[in-house]
């Protein structure tokens, strides 16, 4: 009885194209951000971020960037774990070149420079599509891990090929560096991770976001009422790569501490974002955020279950989960081609004339 | 709006040969013809989707140079299509606002935090949305996704979504086409309404002979990529190629 929409009247359009229409999911969506806020610091320690919550956060702005340009424009991309090496990279030069920037800024300049690439790898959009597109992309992918791994500037000239973040503070906390708290490295990340789900929000809802669908759903027709695809493309690429770059970057500086760009940034980085944004819906900002989820926990999950309570040899039980991650990709495209969140918009479909549904 | 000798070939297939006509402002214009007469090409080559092989086009006595379809909407024409090209993913109203498109100016970065320009933007178009789907009668399933829709409504979403762009010339490629009696009775009440109260120019292509001679003030007639007929809808009734070549005559 309480998920209902009727007594809570919109008298202006601001109020009726919130993304929150009903008042109990604005209540859950409050309690939520208090709950991420206000108790995960407080009772988080090491196994838990670095298991759980950090790969969730980070995962999720990447699979929200790689959304934009799959779900809602509707260019296929398998070059998403190359352009996260782009924002590692970058991030890493910039740091080792100017120390004294706090990192925040450095991150989103990281973002900035992954959207240029972005743009230059999405400019064969404007001529292909699909299938060709996505291998056009993969040749994005392949590219920039060789370049990465053959051009020793990238690296700092470093004996082992690999990059290790420096030190750095803000607001006198470290953020990346060994002497690093979960709670700083979890917090650094669920701010840029709102900061980026409201503006993809707002982005979607609004012009630009219609002309992305409208590119999606009918290009001609698009052309036709006044959308330059040129430009909506290239925006989409823009944006997804900005958000993508900025997930690179946080992986790299906040997470993984020190990288090596075929192990961390390989084309299984690029299907395994896909397989989130697929499996948690396309064209939804909500599903990056399920797909990300599911496909964070679902190893912790089989791990603990399975080597933990079972006794399960472990690699049997990795074995299992590339098998349940398979089966559940197949069944999805076949059964419910939007994904977790199209599942969720129904169970509220349904929810709103419970209990009487006639 | 004037079309001079224009001719369209697609390799060896003439589609239009050498046709001159004009649509003057305020008025409804439609085109008949048999099938395959070059109807929708012609629509085609007045909404920039087709460049014309040779011939001018000229609108509001401008000389058209090749264009981009994008560019030709934002001269403020605007149509719609035989076979609905609606976009199924997004809901009633969004496909609207994607008429409005070419008006609306805010920045990237404005949008991004939906706050001063970009939401006051926003909310002035919905405004003007709102009163196109008050003027079609289609409140109640403006959050419905157009997927989910019949037919029928289908058809006049789609031209709630040209009627946003507030054309100056709306071409309608068979607006009628597969709808009920009902359902054509509507649709022929909203274009004389939106011809009277908007003075929106019309040029429409339709089969329905009935609808066609009550609606336009003046009828071209195509065959083969040809005019054979062009006046108003007595004296294309009774010119004797046009009964030859489409209408026909009644069986005893």
């Amino acid at each position: 009885m309480l998920y209902r929409e009727a007594g809570d009247f919109k008298t202006t359009y601001g109020e009726d194209s919130q993304t929150f229409p009903i008042r109990f999911d604005r209540m859950g969506y409050y309690v939520t951000l208090l709950v991420a806020f206000g108790v995960v610091p407080l009772v988080i320690n090491d196994y838990w971020a670095s298991a759980v919550f950090l790969p969730f956060l980070i995962y999720a702005i990447a699979a929200i960037g790689l959304n934009i340009l799959v779900g809602y424009a509707g260019q296929v991309s398998l070059g998403t774990g190359g352009f996260m090496a782009v924002g590692a990279y970058a991030v890493y030069k910039l740091m080792t070149s100017f120390p004294d920037v706090p990192i925040l800024i450095h991150v989103l300049l990281a973002g900035f420079v992954t959207a240029a690439v972005g743009v230059l790898f999405g400019l064969p959009s404007l001529r292909i599509k699909g299938f060709y597109l996505a291998v056009a992309t993969l040749a994005a992918q392949f590219f920039l891990v060789w370049l990465f791994n053959k051009a020793p500037w990238f690296y700092n000239y470093s004996a082992s090929g690999q990059i290790t973040v420096p030190q750095s503070k803000m607001l006198g906390f470290y953020i990346t560096g060994p002497q690093t708290s979960a709670t700083a490295k979890y917090l650094f990340c669920l701010i840029i991770l709102v900061g980026v789900a409201v503006v993809a929000r707002n982005l979607t809802r609004g012009t630009v976001g219609r002309k992305w669908m409208a590119i999606r759903d009918m290009d001609i027709a698009a052309e036709i009422i006044g959308v330059n695809p040129l430009n909506a493309k290239l925006t989409a690429f823009a944006v997804s790569s900005f958000f993508i770059g900025i997930a690179g970057a946080l992986f790299f500086a906040v997470y993984l501490g020190a990288a090596e760009v075929t192990e961390a940034f390989n084309i299984q980085k690029s299907f395994l974002i896909l397989f989130m944004v697929i499996i948690g819906g396309l064209g939804s900002i909500f599903g990056s955020f399920a797909g990300a989820a599911f496909l964070v926990l679902l190893p912790v999950f089989l791990k603990n279950v399975l080597v933990g309570q079972l006794g399960w040899p472990t690699d049997l039980a990795a074995h299992l989960e590339l098998m349940i991650v398979g089966a559940l990709i197949v069944a999805f495209l076949i059964a419910e081609p939007h994904g977790i969140a199209q599942l969720w918009r129904l169970a509220k479909e349904k929810l709103r004339l419970w209990p009487f549904p006639h | 709006m004037e079309l001079r000798n224009i001719t369209l070939r697609f390799g060896g297939v003439v589609a239009i040969k050498d046709i001159s006509f004009d649509i003057r402002d305020g008025e409804i214009r439609a085109i008949i013809g048999p099938n395959g007469a070059g109807k929708s090409s012609m629509l085609n080559v007045i909404s920039g989707f087709y460049i014309p092989t040779e011939g001018e086009v000229y609108f509001k006595k401008i000389k058209r140079g090749p264009m981009k379809p994008y560019e030709v909407a934002r001269l403020g024409i605007a149509r719609t299509f035989q076979n609905i090209a609606l976009f199924d993913g997004m809901s009633v109203l969004d496909n609207i606002m994607t008429g409005r498109l070419t008006m609306m100016k805010s920045g990237l970065l404005s949008q991004a935090f939906w706050y001063g320009a970009a939401a006051r933007e926003e909310f002035a178009h919905r405004e003007k949305v709102e009163r196109i789907i008050d003027f079609l009668e289609i409140q109640n399933i403006r959050k419905t996704p157009v997927g989910r829709l019949p037919y029928g409504l289908k058809k006049r979403v789609e031209l709630a979504r040209a009627l946003a762009a507030e054309p100056k010339l709306l071409l309608l490629d068979e607006p009628m086409a597969g709808m009920n009696v009902e359902e054509k009775e509507d649709m022929s009440r909203f274009i004389l309404d939106l011809n009277d109260e908007f003075s929106t120019t019309i040029c429409l292509i339709e089969h329905d002979m009935g609808v066609v001679m009550d609606l336009s003030d003046r009828v071209v007639v195509m065959d083969y990529g040809r005019k054979i007929g062009d006046g108003t809808p007595d004296e294309v009734r009774n010119n004797q190629d046009v009964i030859d070549a489409y209408l026909g005559v009644a069986h005893d």
